[in-house]
């Protein structure tokens, strides 16, 4: 064993610098260089403030924006840090719901969700991905179907007509790669920029 | 189900084939010193490195002195990683201020790094500096994996040696290994996930305001340049703790399909290099043909159920299969797929919530850690754990017609068969062991978050995911407890080197063997007759120790979800 101890020190010292240090450093400093945006986060600034990732999903409540899905991220209590409280698309902890396929729990929010939905739209079959959360909790996207089940809802709260809602919508739609890999999808902060920018013009 | 779904599986299922070939011969040559395109770069590094450390590259060791190699390097290993994750408070690179980590939560963290667990009691991108992601697990992700490929280079040759003292040398394995194989492909795999959206910076988390001008923290750092390591090298510990649900960690379905891609790749090129080395390729793709056997079934099980949707949702007539927990980027097929691709293999990485899948979906994901992870597994660990399974399957073949069993000329004896079922004894041993012991204590009963018979597979999944080496888990059940902590280390660490260990003894003892030439009475390993033998045993074997435990998990949840039972925490 003694013999052992210098080859497994020293290699294990050597490999530790190159994999765990030169070799994260290196390709830090070459993404940094060739795809400066994408390495620091794809982050969007507006007006000079950061206002978010366009990879990551963010809360939406008002009835002006398109809402993503649930998220079951939480943050700790601030009354009791051993807690947790749920803090809807909290990108400093990722995380799903873990509710299995018979809970109750899931059951019971997933029945209160839709009704929500049916009452807002009532007559059109509600999208699943509206009412489920996703696996981060930070999913960016929605179905396109998702999206065009919200258009009376932000049309009513922004004085705009559903066919242009419709158009935004559908000029927003992000195919299968190369019409095989994936899902069809829409990004919920992408189309809420342009929705802004439509209502600034 | 959809034509499309199928056809992204076909899609899957033939790139992982056409890198079977050029990956496996790339490899073999690495692992016998043969010139590579990289080698005018990499000889002098590798020489330089041999004469710091004192090591002859042709001086080569018996299985004992390579198991102790290995040992010693695991030591160190482990102790290094938990003393950063001990210091990290005060050592650089931690820009979002992170504390020490917990004794308990740094040694099931340690445990689970070193054995290419990557069991996630952490939380990424809540508990861990950048040093700890960079020079502790990016690190131990390298060196898990090339330990991995290592030990299965030690059983190849005793299977492609005769009357031979020595099984290689552990630390050429090694070096070889991380400098010719792991490191190379990931510079190019990192750049490309960088330009699909990964981060990879080291600065501050971000702060933003967002649209609704709510304040969001966005967890960013080194992402990419794990994230590749964590795939190629089956670990699937990840960055950030949604692991590859996470868009920074996933961004788009190209990085998906590729992802998936990178988990099979090296385990089932190792099928090739084993052909290659044995001198005959047939016997790689018979074991290859098994493993793509039972990895079919699985799928075809688990996209079935997920697409069918959960009793929960189909209450309420809500369409389109079982979205709970997934993203929308994947769908339906690709989290599926996602799902058997990395507990076939002993990834664990994972881009939906298994827990939140159904019964059923979850079912074959357990199935899989619990065979071994020997459908293509972990790189290296899938063969040699598989090879295991051939020894027996042999046995088994030998019982039955009359014979002393034999595989590519070698008699297989009492001692590799004692062997082999010590190694498939262990793991439900720690598996069933710990799931009895955690359903019966306190500290046990209290980390599922579900009820019903759905808790219970929380625990059983969570034993079988860290003795099988896998790390992921239905996420609901709360393992940062010093209960979990402790029991899933250990399980770690005895469902590693109890496989490892009698794996490099039934090297040795292949190794001094003499070949013996083919007669007409030996058994062909290379046909169809064989791959049916061996599938057969595996799942004899497998069901026969597993199918109590499920019955009372998933297949009880599948009868009880059925007809429209729901369960309630506290009730």
């Amino acid at each position: 064993m003694l013999s052992q101890l210098r080859p497994a020190l020293v290699l294990f010292l050597a490999l530790t610098l190159t994999t765990g240090l030169a070799y994260p450093l290196a390709i830090t400093g070459i993404a940094g260089v060739l795809l400066p945006e994408k390495a620091a986060g794809s982050l969007i600034q507006r007006d000079g403030t950061t206002i978010g990732s366009g990879l990551i999903g963010q809360s939406f409540t008002s009835a002006r924006y398109f809402h993503g899905r649930p998220s079951a991220t939480v943050a700790p209590d601030p009354a009791d840090a051993a807690k947790t409280v749920p803090a809807p698309y909290n990108a400093a902890n990722s995380g799903g719901a873990n509710l299995g396929p018979t809970s109750a729990a899931l059951s019971e929010r997933l029945r209160t969700d839709v009704a929500a939905l049916e009452a807002e739209n009532p007559g059109q079959p509600v999208p699943t991905d509206l009412v489920t959360t996703s696996g981060s909790g930070l999913d960016p996207d929605i179905s396109p179907e998702a999206a065009r089940f919200q258009i009376p809802r932000v049309a009513k709260a922004r004085g705009l007509s559903d066919e242009k809602l419709a158009d935004l919508v559908a000029g927003r739609i992000q195919g299968r790669w190369l019409g095989l890999l994936g899902e069809p999808r829409v990004n919920v902060l992408a189309l809420n920029l342009a929705l802004d920018d439509l209502v600034r013009k | 189900m959809t034509l499309n779904g199928w056809i992204q599986i076909a899609l899957f299922c033939a790139t992982v084939l056409a890198l079977v070939k050029p990956l496996g011969a790339y490899m073999a040559r690495v692992f016998d010193g043969e010139r590579t395109l990289l080698s005018p770069v990499l000889v002098p590094v590798e020489d330089g490195l041999y004469r710091l450390a004192g090591i002859d590259a042709r001086q080569e060791q018996g299985w004992l002195g390579y198991g102790l190699a290995m040992l010693a390097f695991h030591i160190l290993g482990f102790l290094a990683l938990y003393a950063l994750l001990r210091f990290q408070a005060v050592l650089p690179f931690n820009p979002a201020g992170q504390g020490a980590v917990a004794p308990d939560l740094a040694f099931n963290t340690s445990a689970s790094f070193v054995t290419n667990t990557n069991w996630q009691n952490y939380g990424g991108e809540s508990t861990l500096s950048y040093l700890s992601q960079m020079l502790g697990l990016t690190h131990q992700n390298f060196l898990s994996a090339a330990t991995g490929i290592a030990l299965a280079m030690a059983l190849i040759r005793g299977f492609s040696r005769s009357s031979a003292k020595t099984v290689g040398s552990f630390w050429v394995d090694l070096t070889r290994c991380t400098l010719y194989v792991l490191l190379p492909l990931c510079v190019v795999y990192a750049l490309f996930l960088v330009f699909q959206g990964m981060p990879q910076t080291l600065g501050d988390y971000v702060e933003a305001t967002t649209l609704e001008g709510a304040k969001q923290t966005i967890a960013v750092g080194p992402v990419a340049s794990q994230v590749a390591i964590k795939m190629l090298g089956t670990n699937g510990g990840g960055f950030f703790n949604a692991n590859a649900a996470h868009p920074f960690e996933n961004p788009t379905a190209l990085s998906n399909f590729v992802q998936m891609v990178s988990i099979f790749a090296l385990g089932a090129a190792m099928t090739n290099v084993f052909g290659r080395k044995v001198g005959d390729e047939r016997q790689g793709w018979a074991i290859l043909g098994a493993m793509t056997v039972l990895f079919l079934a699985g799928v075809t099980v688990t996209y079935w159920a997920e697409s069918a949707g959960s009793p929960v949702l189909n209450a309420l007539g809500l369409p389109g299969g079982n979205l709970e927990g997934k993203e929308i980027r994947f769908g339906i097929v690709a989290s599926a797929l996602f799902a058997v691709v990395t507990t076939a293999a002993s990834c664990g990485a994972v881009n939906a919530m298994h827990d939140a899948f159904t019964a059923l979906g979850g079912l074959i994901p357990m199935i899989n850690m619990q065979l071994g992870e020997i459908i293509v597994g972990g790189v290296g660990a899938g063969l040699y754990g598989m090879l295991v399974f051939v020894i027996i399957a042999i046995f088994v073949a030998g019982l039955m017609v009359g014979r002393t069993p034999e595989y590519l000329g070698k008699k297989i004896e009492a001692r590799e068969v004692k062997m082999a079922m010590l190694a498939v004894l262990c793991l439900p041993l720690m598996m069933l062991g710990f799931t009895a012991l955690a359903t019966v204590l306190a500290a046990g009963l209290a980390g599922p978050a579900n009820a019903g018979p759905h808790g219970f597979s929380e625990i059983l999944y969570a034993f079988t995911s860290a003795a099988a080496n896998n790390g992921s888990a239905f996420g609901g059940l709360t393992g940062n407890t010093p209960f979990y902590n402790t029991t899933l280390g250990f399980g770690m660490l005895v469902g590693r080197f109890f496989v490892i260990i009698p794996a490099l003894a039934i090297a040795g003892s292949l190794a001094g063997k003499a070949t013996l030439p083919a007669s007409a009475g030996t058994f062909p390993t290379h046909g169809g007759l064989f791959v049916g033998l061996l599938v057969g045993v595996i799942l004899i074997v497998g069901g026969l120790t597993f199918f109590p435990s499920l019955a009372l998990g998933p297949i009880v949840e599948h009868l009880a979800g059925a007809a429209g039972q729901t369960f309630a925490t506290g009730g």
